[in-house]
């Protein structure tokens, strides 16, 4: 039952960490960038819910937490999906560069 | 009525309000309350001279502010000096106020000159009736004001508004020296009343050389108010005002101010023998100096106005040598026979629109009444006999004389014969003769003008019988009635004298009449012989010039130096924070591209080297 240790669940939650940190600031593609901000909001879930099995005072309010994090996750991206749509609609590109129109 | 003296200032000062608030809608009307408000002022100033022949002197003072153990009192005073000023004052400037009725009819600031002539009388009023030296030098600065506005009153007229600089500015450097006097005397005596000054000196409280300090200090002030050299260039100036406006503050009043503080202030100048000799050498030099400068000029009113800056040094020399009555009396008399003379030439100026004497001439039978007026004036000045200038001008050189300025007395002399000249000649190059102007309808001026000089030409002739060494000398006695200090009311004097002064004018009056009349002298007799000292006198001693060159270029010098300072080195300063602080926002302005990765890219490594510091110090920065 416990023979997969707590360091490899954090080391699994990292690296999908930096792979969605990776994608966030790197690509090019808004949908993508969406995508990768999941990925770090999944490595968030990973680490609570190893929390709440081997952390030091064991329960289970990790897990509660991470349904939280799923479910506001949901509407985030469906927040951010309709917004890029919109902007799709007037300026023809899901292009981030592009989207630079607030700035000094 | 004495007890209510302070009214008399308030009527001007209402008709001064009225006509600041409703001038625009009143238009020329404002004549009438302008008019009617100093008539009020006169008349209650006649009653409160009537009064005060029966009564001792009337003061009243109540405490305006309380500085510590000082308490500073606002007041007035109704004495012999102060009751014959006002009545003086308010006459003039009622008889200025209907004169101008005619003088300015069509022009579009009426209203406002009325409004200043009521400011003007109002502080004149209120300086003649101070009981201290304090108010007596708030109502000195506001008389200034309101000869600045009035000289400035064609401000569209670059002369008018240099004029009107040049004399506040003048008038402000002897004010510095009275400020000065008046601090000087408020140390020494812990007080600024008047009566409690002359205490002190009549008691030896003040050292003799402060006495001489300080009323040579004072005597400065009187100096720029009252035109004498060196600061009497701004007078002449001055005649860029209206001519009304000349009659009233540059003949009459303001600038008799400056002998009127002398007067006031007479005690402590008869305690310092030095002061008062400063005070006689500097009115007899400017006797004789702006004498001189009168022989040389062509502007009808710069010769009245250097004749004034010359009889205003004859009322000095007269308080300088202890002639205190001879002052006061020269005083009174010059306000009528000037104002006369002013008012007369402004309905010549008004009849023929120039100022220029050459341009004039053959003017005796077109303006039936000014010219007698005129004549009157020119015959009172110049000290004919049974005029009222004869008796107060003989009054100041007998004073000369018994107090012993022999070279002064003669130097009078001498201002005498000039004055008798320049006066005539003036009176034969625009009367008498052919016409050498263009103006064509030369006509009299209306009866709102003539009026108020045939009053002036009356006092002219009669206001020297209430001192005369034949019917008695009235006014004099009133004057120093219950006082030593003041001196006598008539001072001996050789019989001879009188002879000489009649001699001198009546020699006077002869050149000018064969030289500008009868023309068996050429005109160019003098200036031809002796070019060089004429274009001296014509050009006023380059006075104006040796200022010019020396004081106001220097004074620009400097400015322009200070001026270098403040723009480059404070000003450099200042504009360097602003510009860099400007740069360097508009420098880290840039990060803010639009680009969401980058911000993030930003924040997350910030959050890396925040982890590594933290890692590295434990928390703790060494």
């Amino acid at each position: 039952m416990s023979s997969v240790p707590l360091s490899a669940y954090l080391t699994l939650a990292l690296i999908l960490f930096c792979i969605g940190l990776y994608g966030a600031l790197s690509k090019r593609n808004t949908i993508i960038v969406l995508i990768s901000i999941e990925l770090m909001l999944n490595a968030v879930n990973i680490n609570l819910v190893a929390f709440s099995r081997f952390g030091v005072s064991a329960n289970i309010t990790g897990q509660i937490f991470a349904l939280f994090v799923v479910a506001i996750a949901a509407a985030e991206v469906a927040v951010g999906i309709a917004i890029l749509i919109s902007l799709y609609r007037n300026k023809r590109t899901v292009n981030i560069d592009e989207m630079d129109s607030m700035k000094h | 009525m004495m007890e209510n003296a302070w009214f008399i200032p308030l009527f001007p000062l209402i008709s001064f309000l009225i006509l600041l608030v409703f001038g625009k809608r009143l238009k020329e009307s404002s004549a009438y309350i302008g008019m009617a408000l100093t008539f009020i002022a006169f008349v209650y100033s006649l009653l409160v001279l009537v009064e005060r022949f029966g009564n001792p002197t009337f003061k009243q003072e109540g405490t305006w502010l309380t500085i510590g153990e000082f308490n500073l009192t606002a007041g007035f005073e109704v004495n012999q000096l102060n009751a014959l000023m006002l009545v003086i004052v308010s006459l003039v400037s009622f008889l200025v106020h209907m004169y101008s009725k005619g003088y300015m009819h069509g022009d579009e600031r009426f209203p406002v000159f009325y409004a200043y002539l009521g400011l003007f009388t109002f502080a004149m009023l209120g300086l003649v009736i101070s009981p201290n030296l304090l108010q007596t030098y708030i109502f000195w600065e506001l008389v200034g004001v309101g000869s600045f506005l009035l000289i400035g009153f064609y401000f569209y007229k670059e002369e008018a508004r240099a004029a009107a600089k040049k004399a506040f500015i003048m008038t402000r450097i002897g004010d510095v020296g009275l400020l000065i006097g008046m601090i000087l005397l408020f140390w020494q005596v812990e007080s600024i009343e008047y009566d409690e000054i002359f205490a002190a000196v009549e008691a030896g409280a003040i050292s003799p050389g402060m006495i001489t300090l300080t009323a040579i200090l004072i005597f400065v002030g009187a100096i720029g108010k009252s035109g004498q050299f060196p600061l009497h260039t701004w007078l002449p100036d001055a005649m860029e005002g209206p001519t009304p406006v000349s009659a009233l503050i540059h003949a009459a009043t303001m600038v008799a101010a400056g002998v009127y503080l002398v007067a006031a202030t007479f005690p402590l100048f008869a305690a310092s023998e030095a002061a008062m000799l400063t005070v006689a050498i500097v009115g007899g030099v400017t006797a004789i100096f702006a004498a001189s400068i009168g022989l040389a000029q062509t502007d009808i009113k710069r010769v009245l106005a250097y004749s004034t800056v010359s009889q205003l040094g004859y009322m000095m020399l007269a308080l300088g040598s202890a002639g205190y009555v001879a002052g006061v009396f020269h005083l009174m008399t010059h306000a009528f026979f000037k104002a006369l003379l002013f008012l007369a030439a402004g309905s010549v100026i008004h009849a023929v629109h120039t100022q220029n004497i050459e341009e004039m001439g053959g003017l005796w039978k077109k303006l039936r009444l000014t010219g007698p007026l005129f004549l009157i004036g020119t015959l009172a000045i110049s000290g004919v006999p049974l005029f009222s200038g004869f008796f107060s001008k003989d009054e100041i050189l007998i004073a000369a004389w018994a107090h012993g300025n022999y070279v002064l007395f003669w130097l009078a002399v001498i201002a005498a014969f000039f004055t008798a000249f320049y006066m005539f000649r003036l009176f034969f190059m625009v009367f008498s003769g052919e016409s050498r102007g263009e103006s064509k309808n030369v006509h009299e001026s209306p009866s709102v003008m003539t009026i108020p000089m045939i009053v002036l030409g009356v006092l002219a002739v009669v206001a020297g019988y209430v001192n005369t060494p034949w019917f008695g000398t009235f006014l004099g006695d009133w004057l120093t009635e219950g006082t030593e200090a003041l001196g006598h009311g008539h001072i001996e004097g050789p019989a001879w004298i009188m002879l000489v002064a009649t001699v001198v004018s009546l020699l006077g009056i002869l050149l000018a009449y064969l030289m500008y009349s009868k023309r068996s002298i050429a005109r160019d007799w003098f200036s031809s012989r002796f070019p060089f000292v004429y274009s001296i006198v014509s050009n006023k001693y380059y006075i104006d010039e040796f200022y010019q060159v020396s004081i106001v270029y220097a004074t620009k010098g400097i400015s322009l130096f200070l001026k270098f300072i403040d723009d480059f080195i404070v000003g450099g300063i200042v504009n360097a924070v602003g510009s860099g602080t400007k740069g360097f926002g508009k420098t880290i302005a840039k990060l803010q591209n639009g680009q969401v990765q980058l911000y993030s890219s930003v924040a997350f490594v910030g959050l890396a080297i925040l982890i590594v510091i933290l890692a590295l110090t434990g928390g703790y920065l060494r």
